[in-house]
This record gives structure tokens, C-alpha cells and sequence, in this order.
């Protein structure tokens, strides 16, 4: 039987994304891995998804995602577990020429 | 995007400095209620490209998690970032637009000529990633914080 604990996680929204989530800084969610923390939050706030998500559903190349100080890219990636009370850090890597 | 001419000068001063390298970094400031982007300091970072430094540049996530530190020490968010075009125009170059990252952000161009910086320029990226639009460059309200 599942047990009725939920994991709420914090997620930490960059700047530029604030416009879409009426300028909350942070959403909380609950969700078990990073991957359902992401889709519950782009449920919430749509207009996040095209930002966050490319043509083939998969995270924007320059989309890096932190639980804590760990980028989840040298873990688990996306299927990355949550525990109560992490924070999940939406942070972009930059280039151009 | 509003800012000082001290902080537009700080941006000429770093691409002069990167030539012949391309010199990037973050703006820090606020976002006003109609949506400017109000830039108040700078964060300097180091071009992170292991190559082509003289016309492509690259900051990292935690280049970003550090600057995301250092604007929430003095109440501010990175609002942007800046990069100069060593002996190219104050445009947004094709990778520039291939690679940008999110719509919303201000992005500033210095364009530097013989290691003088000449035109610098702000730009947005469309809603729909599809080009970047020029940006007004104007002083902030006197009475603003």
C-alpha cells in the first residue's frame, strides 16, 4: 500500500521565467523525482513548458537542472529522486558567438 | 533596459579588456512593474570556451549559480547577461540566436574595433526564440531605488 507521506519540494524559478508563474520566485509541488517535480510544475504554469521543454519533449539543451549544489546532469538526470524539503534549482548555462 | 551610463561604461571597459576575446558576464538588477529589465551592477565572469574564445563565448550553470549569489547578496536578480563582439558589429550574431537561452533575459552587445569599445546595444529574445528584438537603452527613474 502506498503510504499517504506526499514530498513537497521546493523549486526555484530563474528571473526571466517569473512572468509565468505570477512572479513567484519559488513553486512548491509535491513530486518523487525531479522529472515529476518539473512536469507538475508546467502543469501549473504552462507557459513554462515551451521554455523548459524543446520539440521532442526533452529539457533544453542550456536547461540545467540542481537538487541542492548537485547538477542531476552527473546523477540520475532527470529521474533524480526528491526528498521532503529539497530544493530543485532551474538554472541556465549561457553561450553565443 | 534601464541602467547608468556607469554601468554601460563597466561593459565597454570589460570587452576592452577580453580583446581580442570575446568578454561576457551577467546584468544584476530588478525587474520593473512594466516588465524592464532595470540593471543595477554587473558580475564579471571569465569566458569558460576551451577554444574560438575571439568570436564564441560560454558561461556555465554554476557561473550562473554563482552570479544568482552574488545578486541575491545585494537584493538583486540577474536579469541578463553581456558579451562583446570583438571586431564585429553590435548585433545579435546567427549563434547568438541559435544558442540563446531564455526570452526575458536583456542581452548586451559591446561591439569592440582595435581593442576601443564603439557601439554597445541591448536586445530581447522573441517569445518564440524566432530573432531578437533591440531594446531602448535608457536611464532609470531618478526616485527609483
Amino acid at each position: 500500500m502506498p503510504t499517504t507521506d506526499t514530498t513537497t519540494v521546493t523549486l526555484r524559478i530563474p528571473t526571466p521565467l517569473r512572468s509565468a508563474t505570477d512572479g513567484q520566485a519559488t513553486v512548491e509541488v509535491e513530486a518523487e523525482t525531479v522529472d515529476a517535480a518539473l512536469r507538475t510544475l508546467v502543469d501549473q504554469h504552462p507557459d513554462l513548458a515551451d521554455n523548459l521543454y524543446d520539440e521532442d519533449d526533452e529539457l533544453r539543451q542550456f536547461v540545467n537542472i540542481y537538487v541542492g549544489d548537485d547538477d542531476v546532469r552527473f546523477g540520475e538526470g532527470v529521474d533524480t529522486p526528491l526528498e521532503p524539503g529539497d530544493e530543485v534549482s532551474i538554472v541556465p548555462s549561457i553561450a553565443g558567438g | 533596459m534601464k541602467t547608468t551610463p556607469d554601468i554601460l561604461d563597466q561593459i565597454r571597459a570589460h570587452g576592452a579588456d577580453a580583446y581580442p576575446e570575446e568578454g561576457c558576464g551577467f546584468l544584476l538588477g530588478t525587474v520593473t512593474d512594466d516588465g524592464d529589465n532595470r540593471v543595477a551592477a554587473l558580475h564579471r565572469a571569465t569566458n569558460r570556451r576551451s577554444e574560438q574564445r575571439t568570436r564564441r563565448y560560454e558561461l556555465t550553470a554554476d557561473d550562473y549559480r554563482a552570479a544568482d549569489a552574488a545578486a541575491q547578496e545585494q537584493g538583486l536578480d540577474v536579469v541578463g547577461v553581456y558579451h562583446s563582439h570583438p571586431d564585429h558589429p553590435a548585433r545579435p550574431s546567427a549563434t547568438d540566436l541559435e544558442e540563446a537561452t531564455f526570452p526575458g533575459f536583456t542581452y548586451v552587445i559591446v561591439s569592440v574595433h582595435d581593442g576601443a569599445p564603439e557601439a554597445l546595444t541591448a536586445w530581447a529574445l522573441a517569445p518564440d526564440r524566432s530573432e531578437f528584438h533591440r531594446e531602448d537603452i535608457v536611464r532609470p527613474d531618478p526616485e527609483a531605488p
